[in-house]
């Protein structure tokens, strides 16, 4: 909402510049976006009498003009609107001086005529197209004839007029009007505001009721008023300059004078009204319903309509001609032939009109109101105003009586509320006065009875009908920069994480201390990438009405949005990268409306992990990194189950020879490995290796109760085994065959070499470990620990075929 | 010759010896030669037989001086080459100790994380518990229990994704309001909440705009909570997360869950409230929404809104990112180039 500051002074004395006063209404009640300035940059824009024009000499359609500027002599000014002429009074951006959009006009020469200056359009005055009337969109905008020249334009144009731009939030719907601002600005500076009169003429001799008649199908919920008045002999002619500035300055374009009547009183009002052309409508009848499915009607803008049930209309007899509260129809719109005006003031549903609006996409200033509610207590006055304004400026009469379709007893709200409550929710000590005080700033008659406060809110303020609607009136007026400043009291709570919350702190610091960079990724993905790198095969969450159709479902896995982060750091030539995430995926659950939330783990790298740099070579990322990344982790949840790593091929955007899924005890928690080279292929991106947890599963996960280990005071004996083994037999195996027989000293098996390669036959791999043996109790002898260890040689070379080296 | 005098000569052409010796074998040999069981010395000693009784104390104690003598000097002339060997050795090694350390992988927090963790940490001091809600919501808590029924126009504030009729991705971590409300046991204390977390909004993403932000929301409903304890909150909020020359103001706004309904504005962190291009000239910026529990939003919950009351307040870390290091594209926080993570090396 567009507040002119210069019609404000007609309700209010207020000598206070404009840049303070939007500050006191963003302090006070609601945002301002900023003040507005349309004469802002320009200078030596004035007013001049056009002397003579006479074509040009080398072109059709230039115009050589001499034009009083206020000067001893006349400026030439070549000019090329169709309609400058001699005799009118015209805008002049003279030499060197600054019109709109920064533009600065200086002497020139047109197709060989000195011009010195230039005559102007509303545009080139910085006035945007969409305010400018169409009647002058073409040419120079003509001045009215007791124009003085050389006086600068601005005040001719309402250009230095200061607009404060409000953004009303949708409680402050009344302040979507002059009168409501004025009232509000009243209550800041605790003045008595001079609101409009209504000065309106009927003649009696014609009675509207005889002639229109109103019918409301609709129920009383949708339509609770619904009123018009009749308005004969109109002449449809552009309005007065002082309203066309009124209107522009209202951010609206001026249409005719009808049509800014009412646009006039809406801005003035906030009650939205709307001119039918009366003879269009069949036979004076008006009726005023739900639209029928299959319906149409072709609105002011020229589009076709398909109504839907939902949408109010008003209809001609049964044949629509208006969207209710939206937008007009083209047949019943006010012409220049149109003599008679048929003038609705009514009050529609709010939901009513918001649903029309967005299902017809159609956002009006007339739209805007309904759906925030409008005052019932003045829609007939307004109607009133309206039809006054018509009469007086189109030459018309006002006939008489108000048709009524539907009339609604307006009552005043009473609210009833205590001083010890407001002072007990904004923390104050007012004193009964004071609040009293602020009450009749607001203009609220109220009664005080101890201290107990019964309010009547006036209909203006349909916004307030509970007590907390008065404490916010009273915070506000008061001041929220007086309120003390204090902390909760009361019963001391413990602020602290969950084992949850923890983990997942914890987890947080251990990535990053492995190497791993914290990513956040979009949660909503591809259908096919959201199913991509699930742990568990489910249905996917899709969005019912997507944005765009790389954004339609909900994760399965952290992974997939990873190679998307790694492929956008790729195609930047940034080829090392590691990161993880940690984050929700999403589970279908078919039987429930909402799917399950996972809280995952993962990561991803490619490249290297360390730079290049003097004296160390890049080290490419490898399964076994990652892998150990994972581990590292694992451990440190200290899991009481153990930690196993079992080949997989199941996963189809894996590699199938690399990768391992990761159990506890029995239970799936993940998967590590290299990516298919297919599926980084899809993804563009390079040889990547990545991991995905379910960390709610771990979390879960019963964990090892952590107890002291004395530390043997006993030497250990070590003995290393080295030996050629089918390709095929794992490390796994082989631990776990050692393990076994081990016997009872055995603390630790450690794997120290791996070679395959030209030294050993093919299909046979070396390996050597380290067996390390220790009695907690007692020194162990040689003897006991080669006996043990040849018992684990013999196993290996029966049970696996090992040729021990 | 006397024997003290072939002492002497000795003692002198030994200090002599051990002087010129340059290098360890040779001092080592002097020692050798001198004092060895064939030395000079020796030999010495072995003629104090043919000396009287009288003399032989005097002789033998100046044998032993000369011995002491040099051996003292051989010692002495031994630790000074090492030394010259230690120095020579330290000079070799000398190291440019500005080259490169070798690098051990470190990982970053995103700077989102930062930010969510020290306002975690902040309020858990205050005594407030975090609370987790679910990402995916039923319309009814994320709006209708937020006293935002249906075809409410505020709700035009927040384009929704929506799954189902009923189901949608929250636009606010709101959502867990009415969920903490009727889950609190306020006989055992006040509820003290903090809900931060992922946001989805129907937006097409651009450079301030983007489909997925975060929240944080905070909430507390006691039997004596007052706007004053929420414009002390906010205060101190701000003081802990810019410093203490920064101040709060509160501007009247408009939220269905919350009334009195406020924006609060904390001094431009850019310009310290001079005014300049960040904050348009007004020295503020808009940091968070705020207000006290709207006594419907209570209601629905079951909780009696004479008898208690309590503020909400909802922050975004995005924007604060934005403004707090300049970011000028919001995008940058789900496209996670690694040039733009790692400048947030700040260990959360």
């Amino acid at each position: 909402m567009r507040i002119s500051t210069q019609w404000l002074k007609d309700y209010l004395k207020l000598d206070i510049p404009a840049d303070e006063l939007a500050e006191k209404i963003e302090r006070t009640a609601v945002e301002v976006d900023g003040v507005i300035r349309p004469d802002e940059g320009q200078k030596k824009v004035v007013v001049g009498h056009v002397l003579t024009c006479e074509p040009h000499p080398d072109s059709d359609h230039l115009h050589v003009c001499q034009v009083d500027v206020g000067e001893d002599e006349p400026l030439q000014i070549v000019c090329g609107a169709p309609n400058v002429a001699a005799g009118e009074k015209v805008v002049v951006a003279l030499p060197n001086s600054w019109i709109g959009n920064h533009t600065k006009i200086k002497k020139s020469k047109m197709r060989g005529v000195k011009s010195a200056g230039m005559l102007c359009a509303l545009d080139e005055l910085g006035f945007d197209e969409k305010l400018v009337p169409k009647e002058v969109a073409d040419g120079i905008f003509i001045l009215p004839d007791d124009a003085v020249p050389g006086e600068p334009v601005f005040g001719y144009l309402g250009m230095d007029d200061e607009i404060i731009d409000m953004s009303v939030t949708p409680n402050r719907g009344d302040m979507l009007s002059m009168n409501g601002t004025a009232h509000e600005l009243a209550a800041i500076y605790d003045q008595t505001p001079n609101m409009p009169t209504v000065d309106l003429h009927e003649d009696e001799q014609d009675d509207a009721t005889d002639q229109l008649e109103v019918r409301v199908d609709a129920d009383e919920h949708d339509v609770p008023m619904y009123k018009m008045r009749l308005i004969k002999n109109v002449t449809i002619k552009p309005s007065p300059l002082w309203l066309q500035i009124r209107i522009w300055n209202a951010g609206m374009r001026p249409i005719n004078n009808v049509v800014d009547a009412t646009n006039y009183i809406l801005m003035q009002y906030g009650q939205p009204l709307h001119a039918f052309d009366f003879d269009q409508l069949k036979n004076g009848h008006v009726n005023v319903r739900l639209a029928k499915a299959g319906e149409h009607m072709t609105t002011l803008d020229g589009e076709d309509r398909e109504l839907l049930p939902t949408d109010l209309v008003i209809c001609s007899e049964d044949t629509p001609i208006c969207l209710a509260g939206t937008m007009g129809g083209l047949d019943t719109e006010v012409t220049d032939a149109t003599t008679s005006i048929a003038l609705e003031g009514a009050v529609f549903d709010a939901v009513k009109i918001r649903k029309t609006a967005h299902n017809h996409d159609l956002h009006s200033e007339a739209s805007m109101r309904y759906e925030r509610g409008i005052d019932h207590g003045m829609t007939e006055t307004a109607l009133n105003a309206a039809a006054a304004m018509i009469a007086e400026l189109s030459g018309g009469t006002v006939t008489n009586n108000v048709v009524i379709g539907r009339d609604e007893d307006v009552q005043p709200t009473t609210v009833t509320i205590t001083l010890s409550k407001i002072n007990h929710v904004l923390g104050t000590t007012l004193s009964v006065e004071a609040v009293a005080d602020i009450f009749k700033r607001l203009d609220f008659e109220t009664t005080v009875a101890g201290e107990t406060y019964t309010v009547t809110v006036p209909s203006r303020r349909w916004d307030i009908h509970i007590p907390a609607d008065l404490i916010e009136e009273v915070a506000r007026l008061y001041g929220y920069d007086n309120l003390p400043s204090t902390l909760p009291t009361g019963q001391p709570t413990i602020g602290k994480l969950n084992e949850t919350q923890q983990v997942i702190r914890d987890s947080r610091k251990l990535m990053e201390s492995a190497g791993l960079t914290q990513a956040i990724s979009y949660s909503l993905t591809t259908e096919e990438k959201a199913k991509a790198f699930a742990l568990h095969p489910s249905e996917v969450t899709k969005l019912d009405f997507p944005m765009s159709s790389e954004r339609t479902t909900l994760r399965l896995s952290l992974v997939s949005g990873l190679l998307d982060d790694l492929a956008y750091n790729n195609a930047r030539k940034e080829h090392n990268v590691a990161l993880y995430e940690e984050g929700r995926v999403f589970y279908s659950q078919p039987e429930q409306v909402r799917p399950k939330e996972i809280e995952h783990i993962a990561g991803a790298i490619t490249g290297s992990m360390t730079k290049k740099s003097w004296g160390v070579a890049e080290q490419p990322v490898d399964f076994y990194q990652i892998k150990g990344i994972v581990e590292g982790y694992l451990k440190s949840l200290a899991l009481d189950d153990a930690v196993s790593y079992v080949a997989t091929s199941d996963h189809p955007e894996m590699h199938p020879g690399r990768t391992a899924n990761i159990f506890v005890g029995d239970q799936l928690v993940g998967f590590v490995g290299e990516i298919h080279p297919n599926t980084a292929k899809a993804y563009k991106v390079r040889e990547t290796y990545v991991f995905e947890l379910d960390l709610t599963a771990l979390i879960a996960l019963p964990k090892e109760r952590q107890q002291y280990q004395p530390i043997s005071k006993f030497p250990s004996i070590t003995r290393d085994v080295a030996m050629l083994i089918d390709d095929t037999v794992t490390n796994a195996t082989i631990v776990d065959l050692i393990n076994d027989k081990g016997g009872a000293h055995l603390q630790s098996v450690e794997l120290f070499d791996v070679y395959t390669g030209s030294h050993v036959p093919a299909g046979k791999k070396s390996l050597a470990y380290t067996l390390t043996y220790r009695d907690q109790n007692a020194t162990l002898v040689d003897d006991e620990v080669t006996q043990a260890f040849n018992k684990v040689l013999a196993a290996l070379t029966d049970e696996l075929g090992a040729e021990i080296r | 010759m006397s024997l003290q005098d072939r002492l002497t000569e000795l003692r002198d052409q030994g200090l002599a010896d051990i002087k010129s010796a340059d290098v360890l074998k040779k001092v080592n040999q002097v020692k050798v030669d001198l004092l060895g069981k064939k030395g000079p010395i020796t030999e010495v000693l072995r003629g104090m037989r043919d000396l009287t009784p009288e003399e032989r104390p005097k002789v033998g104690a100046y044998a032993n001086e000369v011995r002491d003598r040099l051996q003292n000097a051989i010692d002495q002339r031994r630790a000074e080459l090492e030394q010259l060997a230690v120095n020579k050795q330290l000079a070799a090694e000398k190291l440019d100790v500005t080259l490169p350390g070798r690098e051990v992988a470190q990982g970053q927090p995103h700077v989102i994380t930062q930010i969510i963790t020290e306002l975690e940490d902040l309020f858990m001091g205050m005594g407030y518990q975090i609370v987790d809600g679910d990402e995916v919501e039923e319309d009814y808590y994320n709006f209708e229990r937020l006293n935002l029924p249906k075809d409410h126009p505020a709700r035009d504030m927040q384009d929704t994704f929506y799954i189902t009729k009923e189901v949608l991705l929250r636009t606010q971590t709101s959502a867990d309001q009415p969920r903490s409300l009727e889950n609190h046991d306020f006989s055992k204390g006040p509820l003290k909440v903090l809900s931060p977390g992922r946001v989805y909004r129907r937006d097409t993403d651009d450079a301030t705009h983007s489909h997925q932000f975060h929240q944080i929301e905070g909430l507390v409903v006691d039997k004596h909570i007052t706007m004053a304890d929420l414009k002390g909150t906010l205060t101190l909020v701000s003081k802990t997360l810019f410093g203490d020359q920064f101040d709060v103001r509160l501007r009247p706004s408009y939220f269905p869950f919350t009334e009195p309904s406020v924006e609060a504005d904390v001094t431009c962190f850019n310009c310290g409230g001079k005014g300049c291009g960040i904050c348009k000239q007004t020295g503020w910026i808009e940091v968070l929404g705020a207000g006290m529990v709207h006594p419907h939003v209570l209601e629905m919950s079951g909780i009696d809104p004479e008898v208690y009351g309590g503020f909400a307040f909802g922050l975004g870390p995005d924007r604060f990112a934005m403004l707090k290091y300049g970011v000028d594209d919001i995008r940058n926080f789900y496209l996670n180039d690694v040039r733009f993570l790692s400048q947030f090396y700040k260990k959360g």
